[in-house]
């Protein structure tokens, strides 16, 4: 009976820290605090599950000390290789890693019913349902993540054939209905064939809905599962009678959702766009007029000439800086402008990087200030107003026929209206078109002027010619 | 303890509640702070770690014991993983020198 209220109070602290710690995480200054806070709360719940030891009667009691000793093994050794990966991945191969840490959350909650579907447990069908609703969630995040994880990790290409949607769709009926047969069949001498079968589908199901969708709109995707993955850990919470899995299962879930609402709004995707549509398969149809158009390019030296004796400077980030891991040198000649006086702001695309808010993490890995970073809302504004533009492997987010060219796949998407400022630089490796294969006319504008090159070499050049001005 | 205790009434007042503290919360959030946060949120679902515990210490059949082991293993990943990873994106973010000297200052 005390066992019941220790296990019980202390899911109600943890649920009670979950949620501050999430509205801690609304500012910089108190987030690092919030994420310690919701880390007691987990050990504090962690810990005090293992008093309900003393609830186990019956049957299980004479398996128990075999079950603690699996438990300990387990959690030692999922959160010492979870911890040992977390230490060590960088920064730029942060997406995939949320990616999978997210899918083993969904697996551990597919995983769970079917424990509870063994040891025959469940006293209504309603329960039973409910069970089977979260194990098809939780199934579906498991290996939807992984196939997500695999793609940003360059594991694996995006993979389309001809009906891939009727296939794609027949796989799910089946599975429910295979769902809905266990459901019916399940009793004391049920084989749990259809169970197992149900398995099966759902894991196929995530892999088949995740296989098609492009690497563009991977961010949503996970972000998506994450939703996933929390409504069946809220789920299964009211299979297992356990309010704090439901309360923080279903804050999560109702949090994820309308985080990846706000991403796809970002991207100008809607939901249904980014799973049931192909992304990328409409390139090259438009723009064949800019082709003509001639690109200008300068040397790097030529162009810190330039911002060294502009009044300000707007920097604009994307993925090809870290690709180039060139965040550091880019901070050092950010550095050396200041020094000259030159107002240095950096402007953040919703989506740059992999994630939306990825870019701020590998600014902030670099020892950028956060209150130098700029979300596209407070920027735009002053682009008009700005000497210099500068762009850094970032290519869609600056591409102006997001405005006006409607035959152009990413037409409607906010964008960094850069092509504004009086002059702008694009550093890039080369010629050819971005993450999304879009041609990008701001490269051909009046305005607008290319330096080629590794966007780490190129920063290099910069620092360079910076400090040999500086010894003038 | 017993399955499903609570009445689906009471559970869906739970999720209702739950769901619209979660929209909430995160309405609030500023761009900047997305990716640690959805590594947070990533985080705080590994309480499943707790249901699967619960489950594994009521396994009484072997293949209950191995699902059972599998749902810890992957749940204690999602836990440590996830605040491994959130707790290091989060640490990064820095003000400005100026406001750093003004708190350290504080501090002295």
């Amino acid at each position: 009976m005390i066992a019941e209220y220790i296990v019980g109070l202390s899911g109600l602290i943890a649920a009670a820290l979950f949620i501050y710690s999430l509205k801690s995480m609304s500012s910089p200054v108190t987030a690092v605090k919030g994420i310690v806070v919701a880390g007691y709360g987990m050990l504090l719940v962690v810990l005090a599950s293992f008093f309900s030891i003393f609830n186990v009667s019956g049957e299980a009691a004479s398996h128990l000390p075999i079950n603690i000793l699996l438990a300990i093994i387990a959690l030692v050794l999922g959160g010492v290789w979870a911890a040992w990966k977390g230490k060590r991945v960088q920064m730029t191969a942060m997406p995939q890693m949320v990616a999978l840490y997210n899918g083993m959350g969904g697996g551990s909650a597919a995983a769970l019913a079917a424990v509870e579907l063994l040891g025959g447990r469940y006293t209504s069908s309603l329960s039973l349902l409910i069970a089977f609703l979260g194990a098809l969630i939780g199934c579906v995040s498991l290996t939807g993540s992984v196939i997500a994880w695999a793609k940003l990790d360059s594991r694996l290409n995006t993979y389309r054939y001809s009906q891939q949607k009727a296939v794609n769709a027949v796989l799910f009926g089946l599975t429910i209905i295979l769902g809905l047969i266990a459901v019916i069949n399940y009793g004391p001498d049920d084989s749990g064939i259809f169970a197992i079968l149900f398995y099966v589908g759902a894991l196929a199901f995530g892999i088949c809905m995740t296989l098609p969708i492009g690497g563009a709109d991977m961010p949503v995707v996970i972000s998506l599962y994450n939703a996933f993955t929390g409504l069946a850990v809220g789920l299964e919470g009211y299979v297992m009678d356990s309010p704090a899995l439901m309360i923080a299962g279903m804050v999560v879930g109702s949090a994820g959702t309308l985080l990846t609402v706000l991403m796809a709004k970002a991207m100008n995707r809607s939901l249904s766009n980014v799973l049931f549509s192909n992304f990328g398969d409409s390139t090259a149809q438009s723009s064949a007029d800019t082709e003509q158009k001639e690109m200008k390019s300068v040397d790097p030296a030529d162009a810190a000439t330039t911002m060294r004796y502009a009044a300000s400077v707007i920097i604009v980030p994307g993925y090809g800086l870290a690709v180039a891991q060139a965040q550091q040198k880019l901070y050092e000649t950010v550095k050396l402008l200041q020094d000259a006086g030159v107002d240095v702001k950096f402007a953040i695309h919703p989506v740059a990087g992999r994630m939306p808010g990825h870019m701020n993490v590998l600014l902030a890995e670099a020892g950028v200030p956060y209150d130098m970073i700029f979300d596209m809302d407070e920027i735009n504004e002053s682009f008009p107003n700005t000497d210099v533009a500068l762009v850094i492997g970032a290519n869609d987010v600056v591409n102006p026929s997001a405005r006006s060219d409607k035959s152009s796949p990413i037409y409607g998407m906010p964008i960094l209206d850069v092509d504004k400022a009086h002059e702008v630089f694009i550093i890039k490796r080369g010629r050819g078109k971005g993450y999304s294969g879009v041609e990008n006319p701001l490269f051909f504008n009046e305005n607008s002027t290319m330096v080629f090159g590794d966007a780490q070499a190129v920063l290099s050049k910069m620092v360079e010619a910076l400090k040999a001005l500086k010894g003038v | 303890m017993a399955i499903s205790s609570m009445t689906f009434l009471v559970a869906l007042y739970i999720f209702m509640l739950a769901a619209f503290t979660g929209y909430v919360v995160i309405s609030r959030v500023p761009s900047i702070l997305h990716t640690p946060l959805m590594s947070g949120s990533n985080f705080i679902h590994g309480i499943v770690v707790v249901g699967a515990l619960e489950a594994l210490f009521h396994a009484t059949t072997l293949p209950a014991q191995i699902i059972g082991f599998f749902a810890v293993l992957l749940g204690a990943g999602n836990v440590m993983g996830g605040y491994v990873v959130t707790n290091r994106m989060l640490e990064m973010f820095k003000p400005s020198t100026k406001t750093t000297d003004k708190t350290s200052g504080k501090r002295g």
